[in-house]
Formats: structure tokens, sequence, C-alpha cells
């Protein structure tokens, strides 16, 4: 990067190269020949990993932003503001490659903005479209003091603390319709979605989840900017933010239990199907890190900490991959399996926002003070790993 | 007066004329090949099934309060006054939450094009307007599909069942199912026997995310007064805390 060298190889360059390239091979073939050359999608299955992985993850990991935003500037709990510029920031990224892969999903992406002008209230997925379009547009505006501040603007900075208090109302407000909303979606297949998943109440879940998610993401990925920028872990938050985390989740999962049993769904459990067994296994991943995290001897360990974050961040995958894909499977009296070029889009977006989010991180002033850049620059390490693509989580 | 179709399965003779009329119509390629295919598909918008002794048909079941019109966020599905559900491709961005929603599975996409549309059965709409029958209605020789207004083909369709007690299954499948369609069945066996989904609900299924949707203002009011609310407390308690810490 910096000077005329070529950058070194690293193991993690080459993986980002090779999940890039399958990627730019994948979009030539999606815009060639369609849905339908690059997707294992049928009139029977419409939607895929796309939405289940890309949006519905995509959007929920993303969930940290405006979870630390109300945190730290609505109740304001100080301590944790220097944990809330990279969570933003991974908002911002997260909510940009929503809506780039949603570019590969619709059937005609040229159109993406007509909910905008052509309404109908009643379509729930007219509401996501209108509060992601808002929301995108208030994640910008909250993390440009970041870009303000490099460049030593003033007046814009002013302006935006000005209308900043209000901004992130809007923020926050605009987050838990659209967490929520996307439970809603499939609240109108209820003759598809199997029992175990579906429920009037899967708007709460989806909010709660997205929560617990956001937190389990900004805990990953505090973790990973202090191993790749060579800065210490700030545990106390860290620890801190897990606590909540332990007794959201427990929530959840007393609320999704008390739901099954009101809706005398709990003996679908005694099934020996798949549903079962993918429901099993989205519970204790869910479960697990909650026992753990209630621990104070786990919530202090840098290691065990993000082991449970990772834990929390792939129950709640396979919780909307077990409500968009494998949950959908019966009811729509088909199978689908996704064809590799849908999974390597989907990785080539991860990937691209692992890289983005490092090149901003090393550019801007993301994390607390101004030690970022001297850390950045004096760390020859985090040069070398810059386009690192660390193939977990999505960004 | 909403318009309707009836079939009536016991006068079908699987002879596919409404398949073909329904391929001229929509100037799609018919041939052994489709009318071998079951399934609808985007060059199959109605199918003729066999079910041992039994045929079906599939088709856009045109719903009451159909669940494509409520789910598309662009409001490309429409339910007209006249009864058929119809499709604007100019305004359809292609999030197939249609295809999704619909509880008959029935709408289908162009998915090898590379400007897809979503493809469905309209019931002949500009036929209609003109007065004319659905081309499905026209082409049928034996009168297994008929169209008209929907009270006049319900009359029909129970003159029926009282006529020959003994060759029907006495119901009519699209009455009540999710609020009622705009095409009824007629059957000799129970209509899970030929193919038809009879575990759905009988309430529109619009109501499910209207009931969340209808919360939105309340969300938003509530929500900004009472974040507002709290802002204002801790950011208040902060300050007190300063100037009381500035003084000592």
């Amino acid at each position: 990067m910096k000077g005329r060298r070529l950058p070194r190889v690293t193991i993690w360059r080459i993986i980002f190269a090779v999940l890039m390239a399958a990627g730019a091979y994948a979009t030539y073939l999606r815009v060639r020949y369609g849905l339908g050359g690059v997707t294992n999608l049928s009139d029977r299955f419409p939607w895929g990993i796309w939405i289940g992985f890309d949006i519905l993850c995509g959007v929920g990991l993303a969930a940290g932003g405006f979870t630390l935003v109300a945190v730290v500037h609505i109740f304001n709990i100080e301590k944790y503001k220097p944990i809330l510029r990279p969570a933003v920031l991974t908002a911002f990224l997260g909510y940009l490659l929503v809506v780039l892969a949603l570019m590969f999903d619709l059937g005609r992406p040229d159109h993406i903005w007509h909910p905008l002008v052509m309404w109908n209230p009643h379509s729930v997925m007219f509401e996501v479209a209108w509060c992601v379009t808002l929301y995108t547009t208030v994640l910008s505006l909250e993390f440009a003091p970041a870009v303000f501040e490099r460049l030593g603007w003033k007046k814009p900075l002013d302006w935006l603390k000005f209308i900043s208090v209000p901004l992130m109302i809007v923020g926050v407000i605009l987050s838990t319709l659209h967490q929520s909303s996307l439970g809603s979606l499939y609240l109108i297949v209820p003759n598809k979605l199997y029992g175990l998943w579906y429920t009037p109440v899967l708007p709460v879940f989806f909010f709660l989840s997205a929560i617990c998610a956001g937190l389990a993401m900004t805990i990953f990925e505090s973790w990973h900017s202090s191993k790749a920028f060579g800065r210490r872990l700030e545990l106390p938050l860290a620890a801190g933010l897990a606590r909540v985390l332990a007794v959201l989740l427990m929530t959840l999962l007393f609320v999704r239990f008390l739901d099954l049993e009101q809706r005398g769904m709990l003996g679908l459990l005694r099934e020996n199907r798949t549903e079962t067994w993918l429901f099993a296994l989205e519970i204790l991943l869910l479960g697990v890190p909650m026992v753990l995290l209630f621990r104070r001897r786990v919530r202090w360990n840098p290691a065990k900490l993000y082991g449970c974050a990772v834990m929390v961040i792939f129950g709640f995958i396979a919780n909307r991959l077990n409500v968009s894909v494998t949950g959908m499977e019966a009811g729509s009296g088909t199978h689908y399996v996704p064809r590799w070029t849908e999974v390597a889009v989907t990785l080539a977006i991860i990937a691209l926002g692992f890289a983005i989010f490092r090149v901003i991180a090393q550019h801007f002033p993301i994390f607390e003070g101004h030690v970022h850049e001297e850390a950045a620059a004096a760390l020859p390490a985090a040069h070398e790993m810059s386009g690192e693509g660390v193939p977990t989580g999505a960004g | 007066m909403p318009k309707a179709i009836l079939y009536d399965s016991t006068m079908c003779i699987g002879c596919k004329s409404c398949e073909v009329a329904c391929a001229e119509r929509w100037h799609l390629p018919y041939d052994d090949k489709v009318a071998a295919e079951s399934q609808l598909s985007a060059h199959k918008l109605t199918a003729i099934q066999t079910f041992g002794d039994h045929y079906s048909r599939r088709l856009c079941m045109h719903c009451a309060e159909p669940t494509c019109a409520s789910v598309c966020p662009v409001g490309a599905l429409r339910k007209t006054s006249l009864g058929p559900v119809v499709y604007d491709a100019d305004k359809c961005m292609g999030c197939r939450y249609c295809m999704m929603a619909c509880p008959f599975q029935v709408p289908v996409y162009e998915w090898n094009k590379r400007l897809p549309k979503v493809r469905k059965c309209d019931m002949c709409y500009d036929r209609q307007r003109a007065g004319k029958p659905t081309a499905c209605a026209e082409a049928c020789p034996t009168g297994a599909t008929t169209c008209g207004d929907r009270d006049a083909l319900i009359a029909e369709a129970h003159r029926r069942l009282a006529a020959k007690p003994d060759s029907y299954y006495q119901r009519i499948y699209g009455l009540q199912v999710v609020g009622g369609t705009s095409v009824l069945y007629l059957s000799a066996v129970p209509f899970e026997q030929i193919g038809l989904r009879t575990k759905l609900p009988e309430r529109p299924l619009p109501q499910l995310t209207w009931r969340v949707l209808e919360a939105v203002p309340d969300v938003v009011s509530v929500g900004s007064v009472l974040l507002g609310g709290i802002w204002w407390i801790t950011n208040r308690r902060d300050e007190v805390a300063r100037a009381e810490g500035g003084k000592k």
C-alpha cells in the first residue's frame, strides 16, 4: 500500500483474492444468465441464501450499531463510547453490503428504487424497504463525523452535532421497526413455515435476537480489531456487553419455549426430523454461551468471551437460516441446496466487508483516541494483514 | 359484478384444450413436451393434473383478498373490481415475495431471463373487460371450465350438487378458503384427493401482517417520546452531576 512495494503475500490475502475472483466470476454469470443460471431457486422455493443469509443475517448482525447508539447517546452510558464508532461503522458497512446483496437477488435490480415512489403500505416488504433506505442514510450521517474529523471540516461537524440527538432517536426507531419486520415477512406463510419457527410473535423474536447478534458482533469485532491493530481489548466494556447479552439470551430462549408451549408445539421436538435437529443446534448455539456468559470468569477471559460471541453469531445465523430456508422446505414441498455461485457471491460480499472495514479503520479515527494512526503505522503487522477476510460472520 | 371461473372436475376429460388456448392467448410455445408438464411454470400458466381417475386444473385462484397483492411492495399486483388479480411488470422489482406468500404457490418466475417477470393467469382480464369469456372457458369442449358472474356460478354449482348428489363430493372449493377465491371447484372426491389445499385458513392471510403493520405509527410516536424522554432525563442527570461536581 504505502510506497511502491508489491503487497506481501499472506494467507488472508490469498483467501481474499480467491474469494473475490470466485465472486467476480459468479457475478458475471448472474448478469449473463439471470437468476436461473446461478441459483438453485425455483418457483416453489423463490428465496434462498441471498435472502436468508445476506439480507436476514446481514441486517441482524449490523444491529450492534443502533444498540450501542441507544446505550451511549440515549441512555447516556458514556463508558461504552470507545466501541461506539466501530459498531456504527460495522452497521453502516453491513447495510451497504445488504443493498449490494439485494442487487444480486432482485430479478430487476434496476427497479430497486420503485418502493420509494410506488407505495403499498399493506406490504411488510414496503416498510422494510423504506426503513432500510432511511436507516442507511441515518447511519451515513452517524458515521460522517469520523470522516469530517479526518478532513478537519468544522462546520459540518457542528451541524451534525446539532441534529445528532433527533437523528439517533430516529435511527433507533427505524431499526426497531425493520429488525422486527424482517420477522413479520414470514407471518404471511403460516402454511409453509414449520411449527417450531412460525409464530405470531416472530417480529418480537427477530428484534430480540438481532440485539443479541449485534452485541455479539460488537464483542467479535473488538476482539478482531484488538488483534489486527495491536490494541488492547476493551475488556471491561466487552465483559459488560457480555453480561447484558447473557440476560437477553435468557429472555429470548425463555420466551421462545414459552411460545412453543403456548401454541402446543413442544410435541414437535419429539419427532425425528431434520427440523428438530436443526432447531436443537440453534438452541444449543444460543443456550451454551448464555450459560457460560453468566460466569464472571468467562466474561473476563478474552479467548472464552470471543468463543461465546462466535457461538451466539452462529446461533443467530442458524435461526435465520432455519426460518428462511430449512423451516420452509417441507411446507414448500421441495428441497433447496444453494449452488456454488450463490455461496461464492455471499462469501465475496463478507470478505469485501472485512476488507473495507479494515481499510477505513486504518485511515479514519474509528477507535478511541488518536492512537489508531500511530498504531497502524508503527505496526507492520497491521498493513501486512490488510485485506483480511475472516470467513466467519457477516459484514 | 365480480367474475369467476367454475371448474367441474367430474366433467373434465383431460383433453388440455384449456392449456392450448391459454398458451395461445399468452403467445407461449405449446408442444407435446409442454403438454406433458403437470406443474405451473413461466411457460405454462394453467395445467391439467391427473389424480387416478380424476382430473384437476391448476391456475391462479384470484383470491377475494389476494395475499400476493398485499405483500407486493410496489403494488405491481392488484385485485380488479371485475375479479381478476392482475400484474404490472413495469412496477415489479423482482423481489418474489408474492411467490413466497401465495398460499397456492401460483406465481412463477422467468428464472432464465435477464429482465425477468412474474407470470400467472390473469383470468383473461382484457377479454373479460370486453365482455368475452376467458380463453380456457371458451375452449373447453365439455363445459368443465365455465366463466361468468361469481354469484351465478355459485348458484349453478349448488344446482349441480343437488341434481346429482351421488356424483359429487358435497362441497364447493373456493367459497371460504383464505377468504374466498374467484376460481371455484367441484369434485367427485374430497378436494385434497385432487391436489387442492384443504388445510388453509378461512380468514384472508393479509390480516396476519396487517395486524403488525398497523402498529407502526404507534411504535414511531410512542417510541420517539419514550426515547426522547429517556435522553432528556439521563442527559439532565449528567448535567446536574457535572454542575454539582464543578461547585465543589
